[in-house]
């Protein structure tokens, strides 16, 4: 089957430029119903730098992980050096000289540079390593021009030396192909320049190098082609001399007119009085580094910035979940400094997190104990939980959020990701908190629950609680916010008002302010 | 299309049999044991031999009760067979040198003190339960052979022997014990505040440390009450054949892991009940009273419980892919 396809393809490609080493054909990918890519069709060819760009969930990190075999594709084709593939996992992909660096790099920690270099490849004799490890890796890293301790260990390597050990890995296996996804995420400036060299010069090798970015300085200096990619569709492949930065931001977020409409914003707080949160050069182990934040009753304020960019880990270290190092918070005006989720939830503050099935959720249990683990003390009697006031409680939430089974043991590790969202949502808002955090709280929810979330976030404000909402959707923020702050870096870098600017103009911030951020840290 | 929903539903129907298989699969097994004995031996269905095989089990039966609220919560106590014999030279020395009723309730608050050590030992050093226990049985089976000086403690006094030799009837005490402790760990679980803690906790840890719940203090709790149980269980089994040894309880720790598993508690935590791993403990006993009855090679025996095992834990792993 493959070689017939091959010999139909053989003609038709040999007449025009060079074939493509790795296309994408038609490729649609559903995570549990949802699709995250829509007919993605993009051709990667041989000695190119390839950039892959596009906002937060535009779907460029699946198509490379797609590509590299980590992610199964649900539809479409991936044709592999001419041939169409139909299994595809890592160690295939490897065999045929596709690598993946990931964000998350993939070393044993444990490990020399040489040994992790050549781990599984290493040469043997009657079943003993030969131990030439060393002596390989010396042409490697000549080639690439790195200069690492082979016999260092791994884990001992700082992040950017350790992406050198990752492509140092790919080039033992002979890759012809690497993708690299978010590569200068943690690099200095001038780490980021030596990483492009590097790239150059495989290129020049003839190797084809994906770039899946959020920065587009670097992908405008470093590509031959990029790819933009929107709501996991392409908008457009274009050789990277034809864009500008204000040409790829345009095509990343020329979106059509927004059409979920939100919810009337409630009225404007009373900002007057003490704020209820207030948060001063907060900073943690987790790359918090400076936040500011200040939030009144009966208010919505946004926090926006790109992936990694802190936003989360401002919230965790708020709620107590992970400690700070730094910095003043203060709930309506009393300092609150030896913080964890205990005290927070009796000071009244309630964090939706991020991930529903992985820390929202007790996924072994139904709805109902789901709902009251927070506030079970309120449930206690002689130590033993009322269980018909609390059926009552979980019967009240379960209708007011409109959770699908409604029943109120129904098993919630068989709920879809809205019902399940309402059922976080319902947990925290037991309680009746003063201050809600929401962590991506739309995130991978249907239409209706969408909406039905949006609701309840004005009407839990109009209530006089207070609202941190972060969302990877600037839209949302934009839709729901009275206010928002934009953080990069893991700082708070400046506060907008949603009514007065557009979608359009944050995101230019977005990347404008990360990349004098980024050449700033070199300063 | 359609095969693929077809798929879907089979899935459903896979998953919903398994689930009943976890719960309800020891109780079967023990009515076809029950059945299979009385058929094959005149001697198994009697009331004599009955009584006999539950009253033996008491002290494993005990143990295993309490170490579901353990494996529920996550972790796993190797340490239990060396808090029993901690505890049993404990209740000996103190009935010879003390009063027979001081040895009798000295046994499982020294037992709780042992499991209240073992918590604070995983929590404060954060290790895996498996290797803190491993390495605190250790140290406590030292203890107990300090206490005895390697010696035998022989404690014939009848204020002593009553708990696990006297009966009402023909209910021993032993079992009355048994069945209090497993209805009370029954209640904790199910319906106190505590034991939502403990199912939250083996669930998702993470998810109960965002909802505000002290994790480490319910891991302690939960192996306070395994050190308990196993002090109790110890207090009857020396009283029975009343003598204390530093050897008492050699692989009981296994034994109860392995009833509590078989009962269909996952292994992965936040899900079981108590009254299957007291089942668990008898369908062991019932392999073990047919095997006798039956006068077959004891080799089968263990490959019998190893069997039932492996099918236990390969229901439970099943279970939790899907």
């Amino acid at each position: 089957m493959t070689a017939g396809l091959r010999d139909e393809a053989g003609p038709a490609t040999r007449s025009d430029a060079p074939a493509p080493c790795v296309s994408l054909s038609g490729v649609s990918k559903s995570f549990s119903g949802v699709e995250v890519l829509r007919g993605v069709s993009i051709d990667f060819m041989p000695g190119e730098i390839h950039g892959l760009i596009g906002e937060n969930g535009a779907g460029k990190s699946t198509v490379g992980k797609i590509v590299g075999g980590y992610y199964s594709r649900t539809t479409g084709d991936l044709i592999v050096f001419g041939d169409t593939v139909a299994q595809w996992d890592p160690p295939l992909a490897l065999a045929r000289g596709v690598a993946m660096m990931h964000q998350e790099l993939q070393l044993v920690p444990a490990l020399s540079v040489a040994e992790n270099v050549f781990l599984g490849i290493e040469h043997s004799r009657a079943g003993f390593l030969v131990g030439d490890e060393e002596r390989r890796l010396a042409e490697i890293a000549a080639f690439a021009g790195f200069d690492l301790d082979p016999a260092a260990s791994a884990g001992s390597l700082s992040i950017a030396d350790q992406q050198k050990v990752e492509i140092m890995r790919a080039l033992a296996r002979e890759a012809r192909v690497i993708v690299m996804d978010e590569p200068t995420s943690s690099l200095t400036h001038d780490e980021a320049e030596r990483l492009h060299g590097v790239m150059r010069k495989l290129r020049d090798r003839g190797c084809t190098v994906i770039y899946v970015s959020h920065f587009l300085d670097h992908v405008l200096d470093v590509c031959d082609t990029v790819t933009v990619m929107r709501d996991g569709a392409v908008i457009r492949t274009s050789p990277t001399a034809a864009e500008t930065k204000a040409s790829l931001i345009a095509a990343m977020i020329g979106r059509p007119a927004a059409d979920v409409a939100y919810p009337p914003l409630p009225p404007e707080p009373d900002r007057s009085g003490t704020p209820l949160l207030s948060v001063r050069g907060l900073a943690t182990a987790t790359g918090v580094r400076g936040a500011d934040i200040d939030l009144w009753p009966g208010e919505i304020v946004g926090l926006v910035g790109l992936v990694g960019s802190g936003r989360t880990e401002i919230a965790r270290a708020i709620f107590g979940a992970d400690p700070s190092v730094a910095g003043k918070v203060a709930i309506a005006g009393e300092g609150y400094e030896l913080r964890s989720p205990r005290s927070s939830i009796e000071r009244g503050l309630a964090m939706v997190p991020e991930d529903r099935r992985k820390q929202g959720l007790v996924l072994t249990q139904t709805v109902r104990p789901n709902m009251t683990l927070p506030h079970l003390s309120a449930f206690a009697r002689f130590g033993l939980v009322a269980t018909a006031r609390e059926r009552g409680e979980a019967r009240r939430l379960i209708d007011y959020f409109g959770v699908q089974p409604g029943h109120v043991d129904g098993a919630v590790a068989t709920y879809s990701g809205g019902n399940q969202q309402k059922v976080v949502m319902g947990k925290w808002i037991l309680g009746e908190p003063r201050l809600v955090i929401l962590d991506e709280p739309s995130r991978g929810v249907d239409v209706g629950a969408r909406r039905r979330i949006h609701e309840f976030i004005g009407e839990t404000a109009r209530r006089g609680a207070a609202i941190l909402l972060i969302s990877s959707e600037i839209e949302e923020v934009m839709g729901l916010a009275h206010r928002a702050y934009t953080v990069s870096g893991g700082r708070v870098t400046g506060a907008f008002v949603p009514a007065a600017t557009t979608v359009d103009e944050v995101i230019w911030r977005l990347f404008h302010e990360q990349g004098v951020d980024k050449a700033g840290a070199t300063a | 299309m359609t095969v693929s929903a077809r798929g879907k539903e089979q899935g459903f129907g896979v998953a919903a049999a398994l689930r009943m298989l976890q719960t309800y699969a020891v109780a079967a097994m023990i009515l076809v044991l029950v059945v299979l004995l009385s058929l094959s031996s005149d001697s198994f269905l009697t009331v004599q031999n009955l009584i006999n095989i539950l009253n033996q089990n008491t002290p494993l039966a005990i143990m295993a009760a309490a170490m579901t609220l353990v494996i529920i919560c996550g972790g796993f106590d190797l340490s239990v067979a060396a808090i029993f014999a901690v505890a049993s030279v404990t209740a000996a020395w103190l009935a010879l040198n003390v009063h027979p009723y001081a040895g009798l309730m000295a046994a499982p608050l020294v037992g709780m003190l042992l499991g209240f050590v073992n918590g604070m030992t995983i929590t404060t050093l954060n290790i895996h339960s498996f290797l803190a226990t491993l390495a605190t049985g250790l140290v406590y089976r030292g203890i107990a052979i300090l206490i005895t000086g390697g010696t035998l403690l022989p404690v014939r006094l009848a204020d002593f022997t009553w708990l696990g030799r006297g009966r009402i009837g023909v209910v021993y005490y032993a079992v009355i014990v048994l069945v209090v402790f497993a209805v009370a760990l029954t209640i904790l679980l199910n319906r106190s505040t505590v034991g939502r803690k403990i199912l939250a906790v083996g669930g998702n840890e993470e998810a109960a440390i965002l909802s505000g719940i002290r994790t480490n203090r319910i891991k302690i709790v939960a192996f306070s009450i395994n050190g308990f149980a196993a002090g109790l269980a110890a207090a009857i089994a020396t009283s029975r054949i009343s003598l204390g040894q530093a050897t008492a309880g050699t692989g009981m720790e296994l034994e109860a892991i392995a009833a509590v598993i078989i009962g269909g508690t996952s292994i992965y935590g936040g899900q079981g009940a108590v009254w299957r791993s007291v089942a668990g403990v008898f369908m062991l006993a019932l392999i073990n009273n047919g095997f006798n009855i039956l006068n077959a090679d004891p080799f089968y025996k263990d490959l019998t419980t190893g069997l039932i095992i492996v099918a236990a834990v390969g229901i439970s792993a099943a279970g939790r892919r899907r």
